[in-house]
């Protein structure tokens, strides 16, 4: 499929971008249902500021490196992110799984420093790991990062070994316990499989941004982190921002303000 | 020293059947649990997101290291030519390679997708220690099954030494690399630990001798053939060496870690306040699996041989404890995302994991040490693997 938002150069603010965007998803939810075909996509994907380095041509480049920006200074409500992408992903369809083996791709982690009492909420994901531990220890390579710095899980290769859960460090994957039904089109899940956030590689691909990026209300900023002039990079330019255990020096794709 | 002669065990008695029976049970159950789980999916068992790997996985990474442990008879015979060892190395060989079996049987089935095993052995990524353990644990197939053949067949009786060589190296690779799993497991405090690789080697010869003490004593017992003191003390001294040399190991883990900011809290975890798993290590692993067994092997019952078969069950059952208390102690203490906070959320961050073990997982578990059992079983009644007798006039190489 091509998409055709090459001339697209709008230079929309952010708030008008994600006000746009929140019409058409409810207005698509309304009018297709969850299953929004390509055609609508497009639309949506015309009616955004420029994404036009978004679109996958000639497969994933590896001149890009998609990363996020999260600011979790300003007061949003997180748990909309979470719905989001819930929604996205045809996330909490499982019938008999407990609480704790429920897949979720994106929660909100509440952080209090016991010394001066100062409490905080962030949302949490795959933190898209330039070094990702998941991806080396996988036996199959179905762990694997795109040339543009998405990780994800092939899950038509995947044995369900469950060895990337154990090397992931920030606890960003989940297990599928059961038969699964009633899934979304863009993001097949299995039974026996290990799946995790894919930065909605499906709408990435179509020229969008990730659904938690859209119902952030401009909290998460997401860009091409290797493009100097792209608005994630200028902004981390400009105010700097901290990655989730740097120590660790894995390089996540996911950055943060205020933490 | 009287000459060495092997002989089968005779098939057609109502003991061998029986045993033939039970153990084919004890897998078949095994398998049946695993068809359970798989065919649900693993909402059945105890494991979720926070506790990845579960019993299955404590029990055939013990059949796993006890494999290599087991070889050790085998390879003192062969490699530092001790001809006291000599009669026993064949079986220390087969058991090696029946303790493997059992072990990846429990580990392929509680794959989320067993049916997908081609893709294992088809697609590699060799950046992963997973993959080099799959070609360690074929690799340990043959060479040991070329390693047996040698000492089989009189012909190639010349090239035991250098396959027992091979076999010997290659057995160490191997445990290094079962351990070396957890190894790369950097963010997990418990596992992050240059002492984890050797503990497991020196955790294999302890497991693998103690398992291989228990068929001895009771393939011999059940046909009834001779089994003099001089072999069996040999045993079990060493089987008492092998023990303490865990034990001392764990203690230089946890003593080590509590030196490291990083590790004290998995330590203190583990040892004073960790509800089951301080239980098992203080109980199950150290007093029961441990100093128990010690007692038992160096003590007045020493040369009791229903005393030093239940030293070697202790020590077994010790071993699992420890192989629990690593694997999914682990699991359970919170791994830290914001060192130093407290943290929450929907997904159990910051919270010790609640597992229990459920009823399809342990038996998929004990179905491995059937299949185990099982493939011992066949080896000794269709090949010549146990010397028709190891009285001390037989065994003892100083005796006239
Ligand atoms: S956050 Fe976890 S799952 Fe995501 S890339 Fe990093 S290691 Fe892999
Ligand atoms: S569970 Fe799947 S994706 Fe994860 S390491 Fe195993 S094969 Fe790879």
């Amino acid at each position: 499929m091509t998409i055709n938002i090459e001339n697209e150069k709008q230079q929309d603010t952010a708030a008008e971008v994600e006000s746009s965007r929140r019409n058409f998803i409810f207005g698509s939810v309304a009018a297709a249902g969850l299953s929004v075909a390509p055609g609508v996509m497009l639309y949506q994907t015309a009616n955004a500021r420029s994404l036009s380095d978004f679109s996958l041509k000639d497969g994933a480049s590896s001149k890009v490196r998609w990363g996020m920006l999260v600011d979790t200074s300003k007061q949003v409500d997180w748990n909309k992110c979470v719905e989001a992408c819930n929604k996205e992903h045809g996330l909490g369809n499982e019938t008999n799984s407990r609480d704790d083996q429920k897949t979720q791709y994106i929660r909100v982690v509440d952080v209090t420093n016991k010394g001066t009492g100062h409490s905080m909420s962030l949302p949490v994901m795959c933190q898209h790991c330039e070094n990702a531990p998941c991806v080396d220890v996988c036996p199959t390579g179905a762990s694997m990062k795109r040339a543009d710095g998405i990780v994800l899980v092939d899950r038509h290769r995947c044995i369900g070994c469950r060895y990337c859960m154990m090397a992931c460090p920030y606890k960003a994957r989940s297990f599928v316990h059961e038969v699964l039904t009633d899934q979304t089109e863009n993001t097949p899940r299995g039974k026996g499989c290990v799946e995790s956030c894919n930065m909605c590689v499906n709408r990435i691909d179509n020229g969008q941004e990730p659904a938690c990026v859209e119902a952030s209300d401009g909290a998460i900023v997401f860009g091409d982190l290797n493009d100097p002039n792209s608005t994630i990079s200028t902004l981390l330019k400009e105010h700097g921002g901290k990655q989730i255990r740097a120590d660790l020096k894995l390089n996540p794709g996911v950055h943060y303000q205020g933490i | 020293m009287k000459k060495l002669h092997f002989l089968e065990v005779e098939g057609n008695t109502k003991g061998f059947y029986t045993f033939l029976g039970l153990f084919g049970l004890i897998s078949v159950i095994g398998m049946l649990a695993a068809y359970y789980m798989e065919h649900n999916g693993h909402w059945v068992t105890g494991m979720n997101n926070q506790i990845i790997w579960g019993t299955p996985h404590v029990f055939a990474i013990f059949l796993i290291v006890a494999a290599s442990g087991a070889l050790n008879v085998a390879s003192i015979s062969s490699v530092f030519a001790k001809t006291a060892y000599k009669p026993l190395a064949r079986l220390s060989g087969m058991l090696a390679l029946a303790l493997l079996s059992g072990g990846l049987m429990v580990l392929l089935l509680d794959l989320g997708r067993p049916d997908r095993l081609i893709v294992a052995m088809t697609k590699f990524n060799f950046v992963s220690i997973f993959t080099w353990n799959i070609f360690l644990y074929t690799g340990f197939m043959g060479i040991v099954g070329i390693y047996l053949w040698t000492m089989m067949d009189r012909p190639y009786n010349n090239l035991t030494k250098k396959a027992g060589m091979a076999a010997f190296i290659w057995r160490l690779v191997l445990t290094t690399g079962t351990g070396s799993i957890f190894g790369f497991l950097i963010a997990r405090e418990a596992y992050d630990s240059a002492l984890l690789a050797p503990m497991f080697i020196i955790m294999s010869f302890s497991f693998g001798l103690a398992f291989f003490m228990l068929v001895l004593i009771g393939s011999y017992k059940y046909t009834q053939r001779d089994l003099g003191d001089y072999i069996v003390n040999r045993l079990k001294n060493l089987l008492g060496v092998f023990v303490a040399a865990v034990l001392y190991f764990v203690l230089v883990y946890h003593v080590t870690n509590l030196y490291s900011a990083d590790h004290r809290g998995i330590t203190a975890f583990i040892l004073t306040d960790g509800g089951i798993y301080t239980f098992l290590f203080w109980v199950v692993q150290i007093v029961l699996g441990s100093l128990v067994p010690l007692g038992l092997l160096y003590g007045p019952t020493g040369n009791n041989r229903t005393m030093i078969g239940l030293a070697s069950v202790l020590i077994i059952i010790g071993g699992m404890a420890q192989l629990y208390v690593i694997i999914i102690g682990g699991q359970a203490y919170p791994m830290h995302l914001f060192p130093g906070m407290e943290v929450s959320s929907s997904f159990y961050d910051g919270v010790v994991a609640s597992y229990s073990p459920s009823l399809p997982e342990v038996l998929l578990g004990l179905g491995g040490f059937g299949v185990t059992l099982l493939l011992v079983t066949v080896a000794v009644a269709a090949l010549k693997f146990l010397p028709a007798s190891l009285a001390d006039a037989v065994a003892d190489p100083h005796s006239k």
